[in-house]
């Protein structure tokens, strides 16, 4: 392979129909960023998603375990507390039933909250300041490229649980549950993934970011209804895990998958020690924990200079 | 015509370390400029600010006359900026990476395809386009990045360290590359601590060392400043102290010399600033045959932009470097970096 430029007359480094474009786009104001809602903000967004598909599809390890995790989880945790005798579980026919709305949030959480790392990968390998020193509509695209991304990977995990829990035992939710229930993992989704981004732009490297997932995983499952139910908490725990968002994600999916075809907003899905939570409460809450979280990391993404 | 870019008063701590304390450069239109300095001199912490990835603490910087910090976006549309390290997504195409590039600029479709398929055939990357950019060489590597940073056609290219660690062929190659980059108008700021690159290619100067520009002007009026020839003698390969300062003593006394200084970073050469009259070299060695004392090497040259950095700062680049490389913490600096504002 040849490393030397030849000098090539007739290529010229000009391109009129390009220098034409950006006169146009000096003229018009080109000053003012064009935001959220903007042609250009869903340009930069899909392109920064294509990219991660790409990845994905050229190494799909990453899909591949994303669903045999869950499966996992589901397979052998359900198996563990098979036993329980009948009615710990609220009104769960049985732990299976019980586990899956848990393991469907879990994932989505657990996906989201490493949405991060590629992005401080980026950082440190100096990727990011491509993004960074490109006149970008909004720095909020990084985020709704990671999110747009974890919410796909989470739906296919979300088909495969859904599926292999029928398949046990656990049943269907309706179609409008379902569709509740995409609707609660994707606004899961975007809360969590903008977390981690705002993450991986304050910690300074991949060690301190892998330490802060490795420290909340896990205890968020713990002090939530994933695996068990309020009920069978001791009283502190109970508090707590009416403190965790995701148990605002877990108990209307549980809802829906033991009420088919009779449940509302309205309904009562959790016993909290402050009083009962309802469907809509619950919903509510989430969404609040999601738009918290994408108001939290602005000052993060504006840091560099607006 | 405001210049194209102009840089007044910079400032940029980082935690307790002033990366830059004092730089003020301005480029015309249509230049190549060169920010010469040994690593750790501020270059790139300057290049930070002028490219919005870092906010100054004080100080103006402005492209075409419009305030960076003010008119970020528009500051970005018309810089490009080219690392010092080669960053690209491995997994990725060059081809598609130059699509992702189109984008983050918003060309709209048809700009980007031709754009792109012109910028792929000028850096001649037609073979490599449609292959992963994990296998290319760092060659390849570096013109596909010359490749994105010039996609959006920017009015001021900016290359921080633009040859570290190519080889010599890519290396004339981008020198050359950057010729034309002039040639068709294109203003271009790069860094570099090679005085060869700087000297070659820019149209004017600024050396910068401890954040502060000691000296600026076109390579040719920096070295006229500092005064005739240069000799470079040794007695030994390597002189006692003593001896080093008898000779120096003794030049010291001849009309023809300047100045003389004995550089220990180099075995106590004896450096000599001579007045530009032919005969300067024979009356040195005349004069040290007389003394008694034994030569090993001697040379003389026209001042280059290493005896302005010398008599600047009272040492060369090369052992800047070197003292540099000993006190720099690396690892926390690229921290830093990352830290941003």
């Amino acid at each position: 392979m040849s490393t030397t430029l030849t000098p090539k007359p007739k290529l010229s480094l000009d391109n009129p129909e390009l220098r034409q474009w950006k006169a146009e786009l000096s003229d018009s104001s080109a000053t003012a960023t064009p935001g959220l809602f903007s042609a250009a903000f869903l340009q930069e967004t899909i392109a920064m998603t294509r990219r991660l598909f790409i990845q994905l599809q050229r190494r799909p390890s990453t899909l591949v375990a994303g669903v045999i995790q869950p499966v996992m989880w589901l397979i052998l945790f359900g198996a563990l507390f098979q036993n329980v005798p009948q009615g710990l579980f609220g009104e769960s026919q049985n732990y299976g039933q019980f586990l899956g709305a848990g393991i469907i949030v879990f994932t989505a959480f657990g996906g989201a909250l490493n949405a991060g790392l590629p992005v401080m990968f980026d950082r440190e390998f100096g990727f990011l300041n491509r993004f960074l020193v490109a006149p970008l509509a909004s720095r909020y695209s990084i985020v709704a490229a990671s999110a747009v991304f974890i919410a796909a990977m989470s739906m296919v995990q979300t088909a495969a649980i859904i599926g292999l829990s029928a398949v046990l035992g656990a049943g269907l939710p309706d179609l409008a549950g379902l569709g509740l229930v995409v609707l609660i993992v994707l606004t899961l989704v975007l809360g969590v993934t903008a977390l981690s981004l705002g993450l991986s732009f304050a910690l300074p490297g991949h060690i301190e970011l892998i330490a802060v997932i490795f420290v909340t995983n896990l205890p968020l499952l713990f002090s939530s209804t994933a695996l068990v139910p309020l009920s069978f908490m001791p009283q502190w725990l109970r508090i707590v895990a009416s403190l965790n968002p995701l148990t605002y994600a877990i108990e209307p999916i549980r809802y829906i998958y033991l009420h088919p075809g009779s449940w509302g907003l309205t309904s009562v899905v959790m016993a909290a020690p402050l009083g009962d939570v309802k469907m809509g409460d619950a919903l509510a809450i989430l969404l609040g924990f999601c738009m918290i979280s994408l108001a939290l990391i602005q000052p993060l993404l504006r840091r560099r200079i607006a | 015509m405001p210049p194209a870019v102009l840089v007044e008063g910079l400032q940029k701590r980082y935690g307790d370390v002033d990366a830059v304390k004092d730089v003020s450069f301005t480029i015309e239109a249509g230049e190549i400029f060169g920010l010469l300095g040994p690593n750790g001199a501020g270059k790139t912490t300057t290049i930070r600010c002028l490219c919005t990835l870092s906010t100054p603490d004080a100080g103006r910087v402005e492209i075409n006359g419009r305030s960076v910090l003010d008119n970020p976006a528009l500051a970005r549309q018309q810089l490009g900026y080219i690392a010092q390290e080669v960053a690209l997504d491995k997994v990725l195409t060059g081809r598609e990476l130059l699509q992702l590039q189109a984008a983050l600029y918003h060309m709209p479709a048809k700009v980007a395809r031709d754009r792109i398929q012109q910028m792929i055939e000028l850096l001649e990357l037609t073979a490599w386009a449609d292959k992963k950019s994990g296998i290319y060489s760092g060659g390849l590597k570096k013109r596909l990045d010359l490749a994105l940073g010039l996609l959006h056609q920017p009015d001021v290219l900016v290359l921080d360290e633009p040859t570290v660690g190519l080889d010599i062929e890519t290396r004339s190659a981008v020198w050359q590359f950057l010729r034309q980059l002039k040639a068709a108008g294109t203003t271009v700021l790069l860094t570099s601590h090679y005085l060869e690159e700087v000297d070659a290619l820019s149209d004017r100067v600024a050396i910068i060392d401890q954040g502060k520009v000691i000296a600026s002007g076109t390579p040719s009026d920096l070295k006229s400043r500092v005064g005739g020839d240069r000799i470079t003698l040794r007695i030994r390969e390597f002189t006692p102290d003593d001896e080093a300062d008898k000779a120096k003593d003794l030049l010291q006394t001849l009309p023809c010399v300047e100045e003389a200084i004995v550089n220990d970073a180099q075995g106590n050469s004896i450096n000599l600033v001579v007045t530009a009259q032919s005969d300067a070299l024979m009356t040195v060695q005349q004069a040290l045959k007389e003394t008694g004392l034994p030569m090993f090497g001697i040379s003389q040259s026209r001042p280059s932009l290493d005896d302005v950095y010398l008599a600047a700062t009272g040492r060369t680049l090369m052992d800047a470097e070197i003292a540099a490389a000993g006190s720099r913490d690396l690892k926390a600096e690229r921290k830093q970096a990352m830290k941003g504002a």
